[in-house]
């Protein structure tokens, strides 16, 4: 498992050119051109497990949600970041993505420490250290449980929740 | 206690008698706005759609503007995909190439409303706070969940209360405003809160609202909201809007927020966003003399009239300078028909400037007017990310349309109050 570490005010251009937005959609289009213009070594070398170690405001700027699904498609086991912004947290919880909010985490960080993730337990290990993060409230478990937001959708419409939401 | 205005939409609209910060609710949404983007978002849906349908005809507002003509056979393809989709489900409101840049739809069109909740697959439908309405980005994902189902949930997030007292100079604008503000909060200082404009706002036009509610975003902001005014309601009237008093909300008196701030709005001087971030904001004496090789005005941001007015006042019987080049982009058709009548648009091709169709363009870097390496744009857009317009060796500065008037007169950097008309 390695350990990708960046600054702060990763933005969604960084994470995936605008360039592709409209022409890139699917995990296999989206895979080639992650992180392009921040660590062009990043989609060649990424592997299943692997988690990223940011700062602040992680994923701001626009809406585009190719971030988040390609991260996840990639094996992404977790964003570990100071912050997220808004935006970049709800689109990464509809694909499944782990985001853990944990600036100690990240100060604590240095480069040759192995990291051990319990989502379960909201627990991350740093090295010798261990830090706490909160749960995802409820509603957002659920979602992250069902593997993302449309397959928790398919289930509810499946059970007919969809009457429900005409009214 | 008193209430913000999150706090008052979200409770009427989670049918509650009151919501506390930090609450999550579900809210069934009166608009879904989507743009190209609804190829993507109903690609992952197809055979809910063929199952299901859609849960109302009149939840999808759909505007093509982001890459528009087609400038690729995917785009093309794209487009393709959504008039047939719009037909199949009878989609109520579409707009079709060339009707504008869809946050000026929503808003020119009426179907942004005071006290309504709005979300669309783009993060600047913050804007539509500028007629007081709860209006938010989310993904695509999300918006394939809420073509299907109808409903989404909030947190109800906390509110900074931004007040703004007295009066601009001359040739500063909303634009300096908000980059002011972005400048000293940061890019993440608004974060999954709220943002209330108050003060003497009579001192601002819709035009300048819209400029400072499309960028709350830049400041992470969930919604950017001023109150509905006399000014509100001109603009309701003028467009043939109907808006009930019921359907006003504004925050109580005595609300309670997490952070105020305090604007002297003659005190805001001219700035510039210099890249890669909204928020590394600077004077312009800072950055004087900085050749500009392109100069953009236009966009969601500072694509309506008055932004062409005061662009038009600048350089009427002048010439952009050979070095530079000054791409023009109104944000509607029927902003580029009113500027077109009052000859904002000719004085401004005379001048030298390149007309772009009505809709994104440039700003997103997937076509039209991209950068080379080494190149450096002045933009009234809102957003300076490396690698935004096509290339990650240019550079992007952000600036009101009167600052990129100035500076395509003298292909470099300049104080648009030392230029005279």
């Amino acid at each position: 498992m390695r350990v990708w570490k960046y600054g702060d005010d990763i933005n969604t251009d960084m994470l995936f050119p605008g360039k592709y937005t409209y022409t890139c959609s699917t995990a296999e289009e989206i895979k080639p051109h992650l992180l392009e213009d921040l660590d062009a070594d990043f989609a060649k070398q990424v592997q299943t497990g692997d988690v990223i170690f940011a700062g602040k405001n992680f994923g701001c700027g626009s809406s585009r949600e190719q971030p988040a699904l390609g991260l996840k498609a990639v094996g992404i086991q977790a964003v570990v970041a100071k912050s997220f912004s808004r935006i970049f947290y709800r689109a990464s919880t509809n694909q499944g993505l782990l985001l853990i909010e944990c600036p100690e985490a990240v100060d604590a960080f240095k480069d040759s420490d192995i990291v051990e993730i319990h989502a379960a337990k909201g627990e991350i290990k740093v090295g010798e250290q261990s830090f706490s993060f909160p749960k995802l409230p409820p509603e957002m478990m659920a979602i992250m449980d069902a593997g993302g937001l449309l397959p928790y959708t398919r289930v509810k419409l499946a059970r007919g929740k969809r009457l429900e939401a005409r009214g | 206690m008193g209430r913000t205005f999150a706090q008052k939409v979200l409770a009427k609209k989670s049918g509650q008698e009151s919501v506390e910060i930090g609450q999550i609710v579900t809210v069934k949404p009166d608009h879904l706005l989507t743009h190209d983007n609804t190829a993507a978002i109903i690609g992952k849906i197809g055979p809910e759609l063929e199952k299901y349908g859609v849960v109302r005809p009149d939840l999808n507002i759909i505007v093509l503007d982001h890459v528009i003509p087609a400038a690729t056979e995917k785009n093309a393809a794209g487009h393709k995909t959504i008039r047939e989709f719009v037909k199949k489900h009878k989609i109520q409101n579409f707009f079709d190439i060339g009707e504008g840049i869809c946050h000026q739809i929503v808003y020119e069109k009426g179907f942004a409303r005071p006290g309504m909740v709005i979300v669309g697959s783009d993060s600047h439908t913050c804007s539509y706070g500028a007629v007081g309405t709860f209006a938010t980005g989310v993904d695509r994902t999300e918006s394939a969940s809420l073509i299907l189902t109808g409903e989404t949930w909030f947190k109800v997030p906390p509110t900074i209360k931004i007040t703004l007292q007295g009066k601009l100079q001359k040739r500063v604008t909303a634009k300096d405003i908000i980059l002011t503000i972005i400048g000293d909060i940061s890019a993440d200082g608004a974060g999954y809160k709220a943002v209330e404009f108050h003060g003497d706002i009579q001192n601002l036009t819709m035009d300048g609202r819209f400029t400072m509610t499309n960028m709350g975003i830049e400041m992470g902001a969930k919604i950017a909201v001023f109150p509905v005014d006399e000014i509100t309601q001109q603009f309701f009237k003028s467009h043939n809007i109907i808006v009930q008093p019921e359907e006003i909300v504004w925050a109580d008196s005595d609300a309670v927020y997490e952070r105020e701030l305090t604007y002297d709005l003659g005190q805001i001087e001219p700035v510039i966003a210099a890249p890669h971030t909204v928020d590394h904001v600077k004077s312009i004496a800072e950055l004087a003399d900085k050749t500009v090789h392109q100069c953009l005005l236009g966009t969601c941001t500072n694509g309506r009239l008055s932004d062409f007015q005061v662009a038009a006042e600048i350089i009427k019987n002048k010439k952009i300078s050979s070095e530079t080049r000054l791409l023009i982009l109104p944000a509607s058709r029927s902003i580029m028909q009113e500027a077109m009548k009052a000859g904002y648009i000719n004085t401004l091709i005379e001048a030298g400037a390149v007309l772009l169709p009505p809709g994104c363009g440039p700003c997103l870097g997937a076509h039209q007017g991209a950068l080379a390496p080494g190149e450096r744009c002045l933009s009234t857009a809102n957003r300076n990310f490396k690698g935004r317009m096509g290339c990650k060796e240019a550079e992007i500065y952000l600036a009101s349309p009167a600052t990129v008037a100035a500076s395509a007169l003298a292909g470099k950097i300049r104080d648009p109050r030392k230029e005279v008309a």
